[in-house]
């Protein structure tokens, strides 16, 4: 007899629980994600930092302080197994002033305790060696040469398409509504798409794993969101070679500059606490944004034009109640394991966490784990035209003309990259087209001209391998489909 | 070898790609669509081809036109052929690669016509804030929805400037039965054509001078957008803030050209217009690479895409018969007061040359000068929207000693 594990929330933390799971044979292992694609919670809008782990303090956060470090190490594998896209630039932690230098020397004693021995304080000749371009004002920094980039929605893509290979169900537009407990035990979930049946449910779900625990009637904490905002610009715009910090403050880490890995300049974020009742506030701000350019600029003066901006974007942490990650099996209700308040820095340590999770399932629920003879480490990316060669693009247009044909013009993106992408949606199961499905898994619509060109043949594209009406192509999930009609539906008064 | 590469196959492109085979250039055209016409397909109203056929047209007859020539003189040309890279080896040696259905591949020409168009402003670019959400369009998107694909965009339209695009869509969307709730334009004066500022008045769409939209809120869709009103400085004036309800924003705040691949290889830019600094035969400072239509300056009237197009052409064909554009000297050509586009850049004096100019605001009973050559012009009046086109003869040019600025100041002195 398996067990059979729901997971709630097809984020990177549910994502990372469930490929680490899907290496055992007595697991029958259900991913279920309410949203139309995988990643788009908390995961999609980040800073997509592999943080060091220096600066998490483990007296006050034991729990991130030690898994921080972990998730970094693995992540060095795993972007390697899973072909995600990453760089490993490493990051300087700037000190502007004198007394920055105190703060720093904490840092360099705190990564220590933590793990991280290849940390060190440079001075000033050395910090503008690693980052000629800086503040010219910098007095020195901390020099952390293991912090790294990583594309964090392909990250939990790449993740699931594996975790799928090997034999993970995943539930798309699948929303838990309720939780079924008997005499002390879970039975399973109720959703919109029926009754799943389970015998472990972990709580993956992010800025909500407050009112999954509800379900289940452990409420000892809470998730806030706190807002975080952030600037793109063009990719002709010189960014850094390195993630440039701030000295810290108690709060956040500071606004970060940095080239993100598709090589634009990005700046953010800041931190703004928001009610418990705004989950879903995305939009951004005005002033949030000020504030990420007046305080980018003290690390980077040079910030270029307005009219260099492509686009801007707003996060939310789920910070929760007590500020460090939540990840215990409830002893209230056998089989329910809390992965809650996975804030900052939850990407960095999801594969971390992960395995946390498999420990917690072997120790505290007592099942034994029996290791798959064949479990597949491995995963390809799908082809890239702006990578190819002339030689490997030949090859390849050779064997299917839609690869030469350009559709997305300020990135490269090929017809035969969208068509890979449907296939890998259509191999994990995403129902409903959308247009986010592309752009994440290709980048298609994210350069100079926003989508403006591509958008509308990507949707065509979209339409004709889905068999919808053009219309019915969407945005990002139902609701947001990118027509109403075809153009005499007005007149004809089919739409009120 | 070809003679002459063209990049791009709009008007400016078809125009070049005709002149050029007549004036008995061998001639390759690319263009990245899967068909010929550039925007022009999608521009279903009329208004095109006054001038250059001396007759009103709409954007796929004035295409047509040029097509049928295309095909006529066996012009040889590419669709889906998306140019990745331009390589300037020599003067006369230029290496085209683009990528097609039939492969990557690689050409080779003495001369080059870029005239590869221009791209929308996007909401981001003019510091809009709030939701990412569906209902969100430039204005050529939803054209290329409605007017070739069919698909209706929304119902309930707010549309951002009042230039010739915004207030075409403003009647396109109108027409099919959807509410134009407002255009919003942040100078004090419309941006199109007068012409097209009558749409407005035709179905009564209300138009806010001196007001930007700065947010959009929705959930899944645009369900509002907050406008704010502007002062003469273009300063939000605080308190005046407004929402409107619409589940459609049509972004028409302006076109950019698109020459990141002339970039690339260290063309030089002009700031205020966007395209290359060029010589009276539009060649850019790359010796043999001319540049025509949009991706030059952004052309208010197709005929004068198409008149560049031709001279381009002209270009290529000087160009090859004399090992280069020559010149004893040029005279550079400079903005004076109230002109903020301006091309060529340089003239010779050798020929008569068109100069196209933008004014920066709307005047009425004007003079143009050009006071190092005693020569002056009255106008009624001169507005942002419309492009002025003036003729300099050669023996006008020649009085002039190293530049000539270009003025435009109220008629009464
Ligand atoms: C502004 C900002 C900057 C950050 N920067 C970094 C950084 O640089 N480095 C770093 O390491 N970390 C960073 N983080 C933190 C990191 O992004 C998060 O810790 C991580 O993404 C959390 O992942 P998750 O899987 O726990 O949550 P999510 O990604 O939110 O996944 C939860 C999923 O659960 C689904 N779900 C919720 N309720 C239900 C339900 N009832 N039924 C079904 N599905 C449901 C959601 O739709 C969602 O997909 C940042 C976060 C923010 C907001």
């Amino acid at each position: 007899m398996k067990t059979r594990v729901a997971i709630i929330g097809a984020g990177i933390s549910g994502a990372s629980i469930a490929r680490v799971l899907s290496k055992y044979e007595n697991l029958e292992v259900h991913l279920i994600e309410k949203n139309a694609d995988v990643g788009w919670g908390v995961s999609k809008a980040n800073t997509a930092l592999i943080h060091g782990g220096y600066d998490d303090d483990p007296e006050k956060y034991p729990v991130r302080a030690k898994l921080c470090i972990k998730g970094n190490r693995l992540w060095h594998e795993w972007v390697k197994e899973l072909e995600i896209p990453h760089i490993w630039n490493g990051a300087l932690i700037v000190a502007l002033r004198d007394e920055d230098f105190k703060e720093l020397e904490e840092l360099l004693e705190r990564g220590r305790k933590n793990g991280v021995p290849e940390m060190r304080i440079v001075d000033k000749e050395e910090l503008f060696h690693l980052e000629p371009n800086l503040n010219p004002e910098a007095l020195g920094g901390l020099w952390v040469p293991i912090v790294g980039q990583i594309g964090p929605i392909p990250a939990v893509i790449a993740i699931v398409e594996n975790a799928v290979a090997n034999g993970v169900k995943l539930h798309l537009e699948t929303e838990v509504r309720g939780i079924k407990v008997e005499g002390g035990e879970v039975k399973g979930v109720e959703t919109n798409n029926g009754f799943i049946e389970a015998d472990i449910i972990i709580n993956a779900a992010g800025l909500y794993a407050d009112e999954i625990s509800r379900m289940v009637g452990v409420e000892d904490f809470e998730i806030h969101p706190r807002k975080g905002e952030y600037w793109i610009f063009d990719d002709d715009i010189p960014g850094p070679r390195r993630v440039l910090f701030p000295t810290p403050t108690p709060k956040s880490k500071g606004v970060v500059v940095t080239t993100e890995i598709s090589g634009h300049l990005m700046i953010g974020p800041n931190a703004q606490d928001l009610p418990k009742e705004e989950k879903e506030n995305l939009a951004t701000t005005r002033e949030g944004l000020e504030e990420v350019w007046k305080k980018a600029k003290e690390l980077w003066p040079n910030l270029p034009p307005r009219s260099k901006v492509i686009r801007t974007f707003a996060g939310l942490r789920p910070e929760p109640t007590g500020g460090d990650f939540i990840i215990r099996a409830e002893k209230e209700v056998w089989g329910f394991i809390n992965v809650a308040g996975i804030r900052s820095p939850g990407l960095t340590s999801a594969p971390a966490i992960a395995y946390e999770v498999r420990d917690i399932i072997k120790r505290d629920l007592g099942i034994k784990l029996v290791e798959k003879k064949k479990w597949n480490p491995y995963r390809k990316d799908i082809t890239h035209f702006f990578m190819l060669s002339k030689e490997k693009a030949n090859e390849l247009v050779k064997q299917n003309p839609s690869y030469g044909k350009i559709v997305c013009k300020c990135n490269h993106v090929s017809e035969g990259d969208i068509l890979e992408a449907i296939e890998r949606m259509k191999l994990i199961g995403v129902k409903t087209p959308s247009i986010d499905s592309i752009k994440v898994r290709t980048k298609a619509t994210s350069g100079t001209c926003q989508g403006s060109f591509c958008r509308v043949r990507i949707a065509r594209i979209l339409a004709r391998e889905y068999g919808v009406d053009l219309w019915n192509v969407t945005l990002k999930g139902k609701g947001s489909e990118i027509g109403i009609g075809d153009v005499k539906v007005l007149l004809r008064g089919d739409v009120e | 070898m070809y003679d002459t590469i063209i990049i791009g196959g709009g008007p400016a492109g078809l125009a070049a790609a005709v002149k050029a085979k007549k004036l008995g250039l061998k001639v390759l055209l690319l263009d990245e669509n899967e068909f010929l016409g550039g925007i022009l397909p999608q521009c279903i109203h009329p208004g095109f081809g006054l001038h250059y056929f001396k007759e009103e047209l709409t954007g796929p007859e004035f295409a047509h036109r040029f097509i049928r020539e295309i095909n006529e003189l066996n012009i040889e040309h590419y669709t889906n052929a998306y140019v990745l890279e331009i390589e300037n080896y020599s003067d006369l040696e230029k290496k085209v690669v683009f990528s097609s259905p039939e492969g990557v591949k690689e050409v080779w020409g003495k001369t080059i016509i870029y005239a590869a168009g221009a791209r929308e402003r996007h909401a981001f670019e003019i510091g809009i804030v709030g939701d990412r959400v569906a209902g969100i369009y430039t204005a050529g998107e939803a054209q290329t929805l409605m007017d070739i694909y069919g698909v209706m965009p929304g119902k309930e339209v707010v549309i951002v400037g009042s230039g010739d695009v915004g207030l075409i869509m403003a009647r396109r969307f109108a027409l099919e039965g959807a509410k134009v709730k407002a255009v919003i334009e942040l100078m004090p004066y419309p941006g199109g054509l007068a012409r097209n500022v009558m749409i407005l008045r035709d179905f009564e769409i209300p138009l806010y001078l001196s007001h930007k939209v700065v947010e959009v809120r929705g959930r899944k869709r645009v369900e509002k957008v907050k406008v704010v009103k502007v002062d003469e400085n273009l300063k939000e004036i605080p308190g005046s803030e407004f929402w409107i309800e619409c589940d459609t924003l049509l972004i028409s705040a302006g076109l950019i050209p698109n020459v990141k691949l002339l970039k690339k290889i260290g063309a030089q830019i002009d700031p205020l217009n966007g395209g290359p600094i060029v010589n009276e035969f539009l060649e850019t400072t790359i010796p043999g690479i001319f540049v025509a239509g949009n991706a030059l300056l952004i052309n208010d009237l197709v005929d004068y895409v198409a008149e560049q197009g031709e001279l381009a052409a002209l270009g290529a064909k000087e160009f090859i018969e004399n090992q280069g554009i020559l010149s004893r000297k040029w005279i550079e050509l400079k903005r004076g007061s109230n002109v903020r586009i301006l091309a060529p850049h340089y003239i010779s004096g050798e020929r008569d040359v068109y100069i196209y100019a933008r004014v920066s605001r709307p005047m009425e009973n004007v003079r143009v000068t050009f006071p190092e050559i005693e020569k002056e012009l009255r106008l009624p009046v001169v507005k942002p929207s419309e492009m002025l086109r003036i003729k300099l003869k050669a023996e006008e040019i020649q009085k002039a000693e190293e530049e000539i600025t270009m003025e435009v100041g109220k008629g009464e002195v």
